[in-house]
């Protein structure tokens, strides 16, 4: 055990306890001390870069083969559909979907449906494409398609025909002189999608316009609080699934232990599962203890 | 006219794209459509931008508490807005994305507006933990049967939840944390789900044959 994690074990105890006795005192404990504790906790957490290993789900095992099966060159759709608020959740995902798609030498389509997803595309393209894959050719290896109105109609229109709805790249290009588009016309020519996102349009969306319809695979990455809500599609409509934190981390051990090019490479998610699952405690402790003060009082009260 | 009109557009395009649906045929006819959609969807930013001044405008003037915000609010849209239209700072120039790397609208979202969002996003974490104390007590049956799922739930995110029941053995692995908040996603989760998703998509239905028929006018306004 690291000096780090007893340290916080200990502040966590010694705080819920603190927390327990003045609430079976019936004494009403400020929300601010909760806000502080919570807070703390968290920031130990970090501070002390506590890291728990991961074991990936079969949710999450299934989309990573889905990439990893995919024949040599095969066409990939990136959707980046989020905002920044979920960008600490989903961001990690799209990092490990690049690498592992660009690794397998799969061709790379970047686009999205959301305002604020080109300059996230962007970060992504900046920070780990370019740097990791420096012999990734644009044009021939990947592209950027970047951002366009209209949500689901978007979807509706790629599906017949790409160019119908982007004349050019984000950079101005034309998509004929792109040599992957020589023999992509619309999304039926994709071999996967992979929809990054926790909102509308998101998955859901590319589901119900582009994979039901076209019959192409698709695999998900959301914020947690929106995956249960996708669990029904699973596994037909969707191949894999990756949930909030937890699930970009259990991909990231998946690409570390899987390829030694990725052994050292930065993993925010494993990172984060640290202080996440601090918080979980202390979340399951108050719980605990909220309902020993309520059935307390209630006893009270009942004499 | 002011009436039978939208309804004719609303009718007309409805048909098409329902028919498209279900016709390979028709996907043209469709593609036409939904580009059509799009840029209709386009002048959606108009008149939120719009509605955004007007609405923080009129804030400033009446000095409404919280007037102070209005100002800072329409100081960064303005900014990003002129940053954004005339690509200031953009290594491409005009011609560049707006989100090129460098730029300077590229620049301000990557240092305040995503560190900003991401910041009232986490502020959930506090509300989660006060209501977790306050709120979430075994008051009947149903608060109780989710408040044990919330914690199954909790616990397998967690590698507690492993620690907790490694040491059952594998012919009783269900009853191991993290495969019994597997199981209750995948189970009482998805049917929950699947009940919603499907009165949803009858709604929906119901709805849009209303719609397209002409029964239901509400959108046209409370004068119609």
């Amino acid at each position: 055990m690291s000096v780090g994690l007893i340290t916080s074990v200990v502040f966590i105890g010694g705080g819920v306890l603190w927390i327990l006795v003045q609430s079976v005192k019936g004494r009403d404990v400020d929300r601010r001390w909760i806000f502080l504790f919570i807070g703390s906790t968290v920031a130990l957490a970090l501070l002390f870069h506590i890291r728990f290993g991961e074991k990936a789900t079969p949710i999450v095992k299934a989309a990573f083969n889905q990439i990893e099966n995919l024949p040599e060159g095969a066409s990939v759709l990136i959707a980046f559909d989020y905002d920044p608020a979920m960008e600490p959740e989903v961001g990690p995902m799209a990092d490990c979907f690049i690498r592992h798609t660009l690794a397998r030498k799969h061709k790379l389509f970047l686009m999205t449906l959301w305002a604020t997803g080109q300059a996230l595309m962007t970060n992504t393209v900046e920070d780990v494409l370019k740097p990791e894959f420096p012999e990734a050719e644009y044009g021939t290896d990947y592209v950027n398609l970047g951002y366009k109105v209209g949500g689901f109609g978007v979807i509706n229109v790629v599906l017949s025909d790409f160019r119908a709805m982007y004349p050019t790249d984000a950079h101005g290009t034309l998509l004929d002189s792109l040599p992957m588009f020589n023999k992509v016309r619309s999304l039926r020519d994709i071999d996967l999608i992979i929809s990054i996102g926790g909102g509308t349009p998101g998955v859901k969306e590319w589901v119900l316009f582009a994979g039901n319809r076209g019959n192409i695979p698709i695999v998900g990455g959301t914020a947690a609080v929106v995956a249960p809500l996708l669990y029904p599609y699973y596994p037909r409509q969707l191949v894999g699934l990756l949930g909030g934190t937890k699930g970009a981390a259990e991909y990231e051990s998946e690409l570390t232990g899987n390829y030694d090019r990725f052994k050292d490479m930065d993993t925010p998610a494993l990172r984060m599962m640290g202080p996440q699952t601090m918080a979980h405690v202390v979340v399951m402790a108050f719980i605990i203890i909220g309902n020993i003060a309520y059935f307390r009082s209630r006893k009270r009260e009942g004499k | 006219m002011k009436r039978q009109i939208p309804m004719m557009i609303l009718s007309t395009i409805g048909t098409i794209f329902v028919l498209a649906y279900f016709s390979p045929g028709l996907e043209e006819l469709e593609k036409g459509g939904s580009i059509f959609f799009d840029v209709v969807a386009c002048f959606a930013f108009f008149l939120g931008g719009s509605n955004l001044v007007r609405v923080h405008i009129q804030k400033i003037a009446r000095h409404n508490p919280g007037w102070g915000y209005s100002i800072v609010t329409l100081f960064g849209f303005g900014l990003m807005l002129f940053i954004g239209l005339f690509k200031l700072g953009n290594p491409l120039g005009i011609a560049g994305a707006p989100t090129e790397p460098g730029s300077w609208f590229q620049i301000i979202f990557q240092y305040c507006v995503a560190p900003l969002s991401a910041t009232m996003y986490s502020l959930l974490a506090f509300f989660v933990a006060s209501a977790s104390y306050r709120a979430f007590r075994a008051k009947n049956t149903e608060a109780t049967i989710l408040l044990v799922a919330a914690f199954i739930i909790l616990l397998g995110r967690t590698q507690l939840g492993l620690v907790m029941t490694s040491w059952v053995p594998d012919w009783l692995s269900i009853a191991q944390i993290p495969n019994l908040a597997v199981f209750i996603m995948t189970s009482p989760n998805l049917a929950g789900q699947r009940a919603i998703m499907i009165g949803i998509a009858l709604g929906v239905v119901s709805m849009s044959l209303r719609l397209i028929l002409g029964i239901e006018r509400s959108y046209l306004g409370s004068d119609s």
